[in-house]
């Protein structure tokens, strides 16, 4: 990949922890007192059946997990792995789609 | 290329903490995205997931995914404040051992709450 291309994955890996950090937060709070109020499939349904803010925050949470996850399993391959170029690449992009693809069956699943 | 990481300062174990928290998030997200979806098949479906998760070795995964998610957030947030606001030698280990210590306050809140 060019020098240009490194940058731009560079940036979209800090842009997309940027909204994570944020995503991650409501969440950790969330499960906890979740859990707190004990957790079963009528108090998760509950909170999310119909929501428009909850899909819409998911599906925030999942479109940046799904650029976020892949670019870091792309420095894995090159570090740990020295597994670079177009297969380590596609393989990645392939990784980031069944994510956005099964989050969003999973967010479906939920808020419908 | 050669390896020249300083394996003795807490920050490479930061970083290796980071590391293998994120990793180990980005191949549980699949499964946890398949067992939200069993909701799909209606709620009895994902009361019986759900139940499932209440065996112990299910609730230490839970807890140890807890600690991973929360230290992989407070590492990252340490990570962009030294690249993007300021790099000082003095504060990182102070940044580092805040950034554990909210994690695992994080992954206790939990524990106490699920067992």
């Amino acid at each position: 990949m060019t020098a240009r291309g490194e940058t731009r994955l560079w940036l979209l890996q800090r842009a997309s922890a940027a909204v994570l950090a944020i995503c991650v937060a409501v969440h950790l709070i969330t499960i906890i007192v979740a859990m707190r109020q004990g957790l079963t499939a009528a108090a998760i349904l509950s909170r999310t059946h119909g929501s428009i803010g909850w899909a819409g925050f998911y599906g925030i949470f999942v479109l940046a997990v799904a650029v976020h996850a892949p670019i870091g399993l792309r420095a894995i391959a090159h570090e740990w792995l020295a597994w670079r170029g177009r297969a380590s690449d596609a393989v990645v992009v392939l990784f980031g789609i069944a994510l956005l693809a099964l989050g969003g069956y999973a967010i479906a699943a939920v808020v419908r | 290329m050669s390896d020249c990481r300083n394996r003795g300062h807490s920050a490479y174990w930061a970083f290796l903490v980071h590391r293998v928290s994120g990793l180990a998030l980005a191949l549980f997200l699949p499964l946890h995205f398949l067992a939200l979806a069993q909701a799909l098949r209606g709620a009895s479906a994902l009361d019986a997931f759900l139940a499932w998760t209440r065996s112990p070795w299910v609730v230490a995964s839970e807890i140890a995914l807890v600690f991973a998610l929360a230290v992989h957030l407070t590492g990252g947030l340490r990570l962009l404040f030294v690249e993007f606001v300021a790099w000082e030698s003095a504060t990182q280990k102070t940044l580092i051992a805040v950034a554990g210590g909210i994690a695992a306050f994080c992954a206790v809140a939990f524990a106490l709450n699920v067992i």
